[in-house]
């Protein structure tokens, strides 16, 4: 359940961004998080519903921006959509892919009042 | 935050600007000291910014969002663009700074519970106790015997309790690398909670991670738990006294580790019985890149 510390880590860094931006109270939050980094969307909605609490984000709606999976096959010589970490090249079938999206995991930004 | 570099983290993070050194070419209009604390702004507000006096320019990077986006006023947004897992990566900087000065290499061990990683680690010390100096971190829920287990061989080790965590970041490290005060030159072992998900996602200012896999789990776990692996720089197959036993097929495991990762090295060893270990004691002693005798490499 790493979710819940980078859950943490997300409500820390938007309510002291709000903070130092003046605000008093956070709005909605948007997150980039791509289909292919080591999280759960599931488990990072209900964890945000804890880590939230008794901040100024205690009302602040999530929302969850899913990134799919993308990889330049080197045999193909063009970019081919991943469907799993280090997956085969949905043409060729060989793994020789780089993964070039789908691992994001980032806080995009956030509404303040 | 300034929308043109992106500089504006510098008042998230609390460091100033000035110090990335790219002299800010681009035109902002406000005169204040680029997010500086003080705040003197004399610009003139075109929106209503009750704390902007003054007059003379009209500015739409100032507000929060430093940014204008039409129909929205710009109090309402604010661009963080920050990674989410920034916090632990700062400090594990910290933590390689702090290795890097005094020479120490650090190892990150990680696996699923039960692999043999500390009896590994205490075969290693006893081995190599004249050769090298070695302290140790350990990292589990509950209990210090792991520890225990460790200070028995001699070596300095000191014991983290995650409570409910489920790996080590590199906040806790930070603090317990501080405490144990390993001496210059000497390795370091991290021993993280067993678990093979979430140590994956977090740098805890290692020079290289070590997954260790027992040949009692199966060929697959490099393809069910691909993260550990792509994050690996070597993997220990471990417990390779028991291969006659089993019917684990070592060369489709380290076929199934190399899919997910091509630049994993591997080593078969046994840390009950000894055999294979001098392979690790050399990789062990050539991963040393950064001793304080040796000039820098970069």
């Amino acid at each position: 359940m790493h979710e819940m510390s980078l859950m943490e880590s997300v409500i820390e860094i938007v309510c002291q961004t709000a903070r130092q931006n003046g605000a008093t109270r956070i709005k909605s939050v948007r997150l980039d998080v791509g289909a292919l980094s080591h999280v759960d969307t599931d488990a990072l909605l209900f964890c945000y519903e804890a880590a939230r609490y008794g901040t100024i984000a205690d009302a602040a709606t999530l929302e969850i921006n899913r990134i799919a999976g993308e990889g330049w096959c080197l045999d193909c010589g063009k970019t081919v959509a991943l469907e799993e970490r280090f997956g085969a090249c949905p043409n060729c079938k060989r793994h020789r892919v780089q993964m070039t999206a789908g691992d994001e995991l980032k806080i995009r930004d956030m509404e303040v009042i | 935050m300034c929308t043109v570099c992106g500089c504006g983290t510098s008042a998230i993070e609390g460091n100033k600007h000035e110090a990335s050194g790219h002299g800010h070419g681009h035109d902002h209009h406000h005169h204040h000291g680029h997010h500086d604390r003080g705040h003197h702004h004399r610009h003139h507000g075109a929106h209503e910014h009750d704390q902007q006096p003054g007059h003379g320019s009209v500015d739409y990077g100032y507000a929060i969002s430093g940014v204008h986006v039409p129909g929205m006023s710009q109090e309402r947004i604010i661009q963080v663009e920050r990674d989410i897992l920034s916090k632990n990566d700062a400090y594990a900087a910290e933590n390689r700074c702090y290795f890097g000065r005094r020479g120490i290499v650090a190892l990150n061990f990680v696996s699923s519970p039960g692999s043999g990683k500390t009896s590994l680690l205490v075969r290693t010390i006893n081995d190599l106790k004249n050769r090298l100096s070695i302290s140790v971190i350990e990292g589990d829920q509950q209990t210090s015997n792991d520890a225990a287990r460790i200070r028995e061989t001699g070596a300095q080790a000191i014991q983290i309790n995650t409570g409910k965590g489920c790996h080590l970041d590199a906040h806790m490290v930070g603090h317990a690398a501080e405490e144990l005060a390993p001496e210059p030159g000497s390795v370091l072992f991290i021993e993280n909670v067993g678990n093979l998900v979430c140590p994956a996602a977090f740098d805890l200012g290692e020079d290289h991670k070590v997954v260790v896999l027992s040949v009692t789990e199966g060929e697959d776990k490099p393809l069910k738990y691909p993260d550990i692996f792509a994050a690996a720089d070597l993997m220990i197959l471990n417990k390779a006294d028991l291969l006659a036993h089993l019917d684990f097929n070592v060369g489709l495991c380290i076929a199934n580790a190399l899919r997910v990762n091509p630049r994993l090295q591997t080593l078969t060893l046994s840390a009950r019985t000894g055999e294979g270990m001098e392979a690790f004691y050399a990789w062990l002693e050539s991963s040393a890149p950064h001793r304080p005798a040796r000039p820098k490499v970069a």
